[in-house]
């Protein structure tokens, strides 16, 4: 428990040889899932199953199996569109931004990371369409010349989504299959089976991991960081725009697109301590996904949660501060209107819980941060349910107000986008190297040359 | 082995200091057409290859303003140009509003151009018939060795000296590698080809008229099947297969009675008229010979059409003739036509039919005044 915080700890546990990371990294690729595999995989299936039964009734009876009404028209989808598009970003966060900050320790979680990125996207992308209760007229989204001569309007915020949406995605995606390339040179060059072979060869595309090579693919790296960091920073912004540009009380406010940001990253990183501390366990990979990567990670959840607070402290008192009479009225109906236990649920699981984290001794346990990071998510979620919610159920004019009451096929969706969440992840740890292999042999102990003084670095 | 065409020699290093003494040397001895392989990017390997930086930003640059320009000018051309629409107040060209997009278009050109540049002209990829691949240095290189390969094209080639330079390196190995035999690949025999040519048609065809004959179930149908029977369609109810019904015989539909006089030129008899010249009814009356006579009668029941001789012209209404028609007999010229007249009982209506007999009853007295009726005229 001693830990001596002036000294960098070192990237890799346990002075592995070069060879001894690559087998413990491809370990899981070699051998066949075991029982434990084939119980988590049933479990995230089934939940993914109800939520296909879920998008059945929506699209067989329509958007009113949901409980969404007038006024409440957003309720759980945009809810679940904004939290996972959230959880996304802790994933480019690590990939890009620790990247270009030089944190090497960022390496051994960057893949499983950006892994969560791109499937945390797809779960997002998912529910702006089946929102719309239409999700065959999506392509209409698409600027494409039609017989109705028609153009999107490219000054609104639902548009800017798309394209902030689907850019994430495609980069993400580049970043990540660009990283992982290597690594199927390298799982090409130690498999025995043929077919593994001729997989892996495609998709290495051939790489030589020639040095002539590794100079542009650097580059290019720091390229995609460079680009995936304004990036990150960009989508979760639009994505506030979404409320921002409205002019709903509760709403309409200049703090959401940092406010989002640092929500964002905050609700990622549980999510990515959540999975890692199972992934680390299972797969014998303590010596890369060390204590002080989860110790690191917990810091950036104190420090965002602290942001988040922040936040709402300050929302409030630009409602007192405005003057504006249906501004106040959003906030004390928040705080003490019929939505109240959501919004006491938030401030609790975000601001509350991650205060722990201020000891080191909660910091380093693998308990206690699982309960904290699993209350972050919740949090997080209900934050987004009463940004929407709240905001919504009462706003103008009172002959209006209403209630929102989700049904059992809300539910079932939620539940099947973490179910498609968690069977991504699980079919991804078996699949493909949950760390780079490049890139941890780079950092780990005598990777690099040493007495070359003039050509270091 | 003669035969066969040498690609390189190569050698191999187990420890990250040893691969750059010996790169620096190789380097120095003169070679272009060399390489070393490194599991992973090596610190200073680009100085001791003696390497240029790399050009792939300017491929970023050009992509990128090239994204900034496209989407600027997209939009531009699409919301001020093609389709101008006023939005929220905001002018054609809002550029606030455009910067999202023009955005998250730059980043898209910029990354993806790069990555596809980078690997498929700056490296040649994807490219698996290497000689490099398949051999021994390769999976070393692959795992935890740092190799050098001269290759034979390189002018300064030559196998032995160029060997016994590697040797010279302290490596843990050395190996010539060959240019592989040509692979012939089972898939590309006629044979094969043709098989899968025939599965191919076969499936195609096949799923062709499964989804398109057997089952086929149209996408979204936008209502355009619905359970009711539209004009002219056959009724699989009735015996008689008529879709649309006939009166029941001995019946009349609601609003509808039967003139007893219809198709006589000339009848015995006709109707008495039921309606007194009320203001209310003349002014009906009015509307509707404006509406309905006035075309081929005139405005004033002259005669005089308005179809600039389309039609031959009626004669006037204020005639001896017309005038001493009875009220019945105009209404069964409206009812049942005369001449070139058709019938107007579509479009007119009982009650509009006797208003229009009372207004041309104005319209007669009128043109016909006498001196009572101008004296009777002002007394009102």
């Amino acid at each position: 428990m001693d830990v001596d915080y002036s000294i960098e700890a070192p990237v890799v546990r346990g002075r592995l040889s070069l060879s001894e990371i690559e087998e413990l990294v491809a370990k899981p690729l070699d051998s066949k899932p075991d029982k434990k595999f084939f119980v988590a995989l049933s479990i995230s299936g089934s939940a993914l199953l109800i939520g296909a039964i879920g998008l059945f009734f929506t699209f067989y009876y329509g958007i009113g199996t949901w409980g969404n009404n007038q006024p409440v028209a957003w309720g759980f989808g945009i809810t679940n569109f904004v939290f996972w598009v959230g959880i996304g970003h802790a994933g480019t966060l690590i990939s890009a931004i620790l990247f270009l900050l030089r944190q090497k320790w960022r390496t051994g979680i960057a893949r499983f990371a950006e892994a969560m990125t791109i499937f945390a996207v797809m779960c997002a992308g998912i529910f702006p369409i089946i929102h719309t209760g239409r999700p065959w007229l999506a392509g209409y989204l698409t600027p494409y010349p039609n017989q109705h001569g028609l153009w999107i309007n490219f000054t609104s915020p639902l548009i800017w989504d798309v394209f902030a949406v689907s850019v994430y995605f495609t980069v993400s995606l580049v970043f990540w299959y660009t990283g992982l390339i290597p690594d199927f040179a390298t799982l090409r060059d130690r498999t025995t089976s043929k077919i593994k072979k001729s997989v892996y060869s495609i998709f290495s595309l051939g790489w030589r991991h020639s040095s002539r090579h590794w100079l542009h693919y650097e580059k290019a790296y720091v390229i995609l960081a460079g680009f995936a960091t304004p990036l990150v920073l960009s989508v979760h912004t639009i994505v506030s725009f979404d409320f921002a540009v409205a002019i709903l009380p509760g709403w309409h406010s200049t703090i959401f697109p940092p406010y989002f940001v640092a929500g964002a990253i905050f609700s990622g990183f549980a999510m990515v301590v959540t999975v890692l501390v199972f992934v680390r366990k299972i797969f014998d990979l303590q010596n890369i996904i060390t204590l002080d990567h989860l110790e690191k990670m917990n810091k950036v959840i104190l420090a965002t949660g602290l942001m988040v607070g922040y936040s709402y402290a300050t929302e409030f008192f630009f409602a007192w501060y405005s003057g504006v009479q249906f501004e106040q009225f959003v906030f004390i109906n928040r705080a003490f209107g019929p939505y109240a236990w959501a919004y006491w649920t938030m401030v609790s699981c975000n601001v509350l819980f991650p205060q722990f984290f201020w000891f080191k001794k909660i910091r380093r346990s693998i308990p206690a941060m699982m309960v904290i990071v699993i209350l972050v998510n919740v949090g997080m979620w209900f934050e987004r349910f009463v940004i929407v919610v709240t905001s919504l159920h009462r706003d103008f004019l009172p002959s209006s107000w209403g209630m929102f009451t989700p049904t059992l096929v809300d539910g079932g969706i939620l539940l099947g986008s973490f179910g498609l969440f968690f069977t991504l992840v699980i079919l991804f740890t078996k699949a493909l190297p949950v760390v780079s292999i490049a890139e941890i042999k780079a950092v780990s102990d005598g990777a690099q040359p040493t007495h070359h003084g003039a050509n270091h670095g | 082995m003669a035969d066969k065409k040498i690609f390189g020699v190569t050698a191999l290093f187990n420890n990250p200091d040893a691969i750059i003494s010996a790169a620096r040397k190789v380097a120095d001895s003169g070679f272009t057409k060399w390489d070393v392989n490194s599991p992973y990017p090596l610190h200073g390997i680009d100085k001791a290859m003696k390497m240029k930086p790399s050009t792939l930003g300017f491929v970023t640059l050009v992509f990128g303003l090239t994204g900034v320009a496209v989407a600027l000018f997209f939009m531009w051309w699409t919301m001020s140009v093609d389709y101008p629409m006023v939005i929220g107040g905001k002018p054609y060209f809002s550029l606030p509003a455009f910067i999202p997009v023009t955005f998250e278009v730059t980043v898209i050109m910029a990354t993806v151009s790069s990555v596809v540049a980078m690997f498929a002209f700056f490296f040649g990829l994807p490219r698996n018939a290497h000689a490099l691949h398949d051999t021994e240095y390769m999976k070393k290189v692959s795992r935890d060795h740092f190799g050098i390969v001269i290759e034979s094209d390189d002018p300064k080639f030559d196998e032995r000296s160029t060997l016994e330079l590697l040797k010279s390196l302290n490596p843990i190995s050395t190996e010539i590698i060959y240019h592989p035999e040509k692979e012939r690949y089972p898939i590309f025999e006629p044979r094969f080809l043709v098989f899968l040519f025939g599965v191919a048609m076969v499936v195609s065809i096949g799923t062709y008229f499964m989804l398109n004959k057997l089952m086929y179930i149209q996408p979204f149908n936008w209502m355009d099947e619905q359970q009711k029977i539209i004009p002219q369609s056959k009724s699989e109810f009735f015996s008689d297969a008529r879709g649309m019904r006939l009166p029941v015989e001995g019946t009349v539909a609601r609003g509808f009675i039967p003139y007893p006089y219809m198709g006589e030129a000339t009848p015995k008899e006709v109707l008495s008229n039921p309606y007194f010249p009320t203001k209310e009814n003349l002014e009906l009356g009015q509307r509707k010979f404006l509406t309905y006579c006035s075309p081929c009668h005139g405005n004033y029941a002259d005669g005089d059409s308005r179809l600039q001789g389309q039609f031959p012209n009626p004669p006037t209404l204020h005639s001896d003739r017309a005038r001493n028609f009875p009220d019945g007999m105009i209404y069964h010229i409206i009812t049942n036509g005369q001449n070139v007249m058709p019938s107007y009982a579509s479009q007119v209506t009982r009650e509009e039919r006797w208003a229009i007999v009372n207004y041309i009853r104005v319209l007669q007295r009128a043109k016909n005044a006498s001196k009572s009726d101008v004296k009777f005229a002002k007394s009102e």
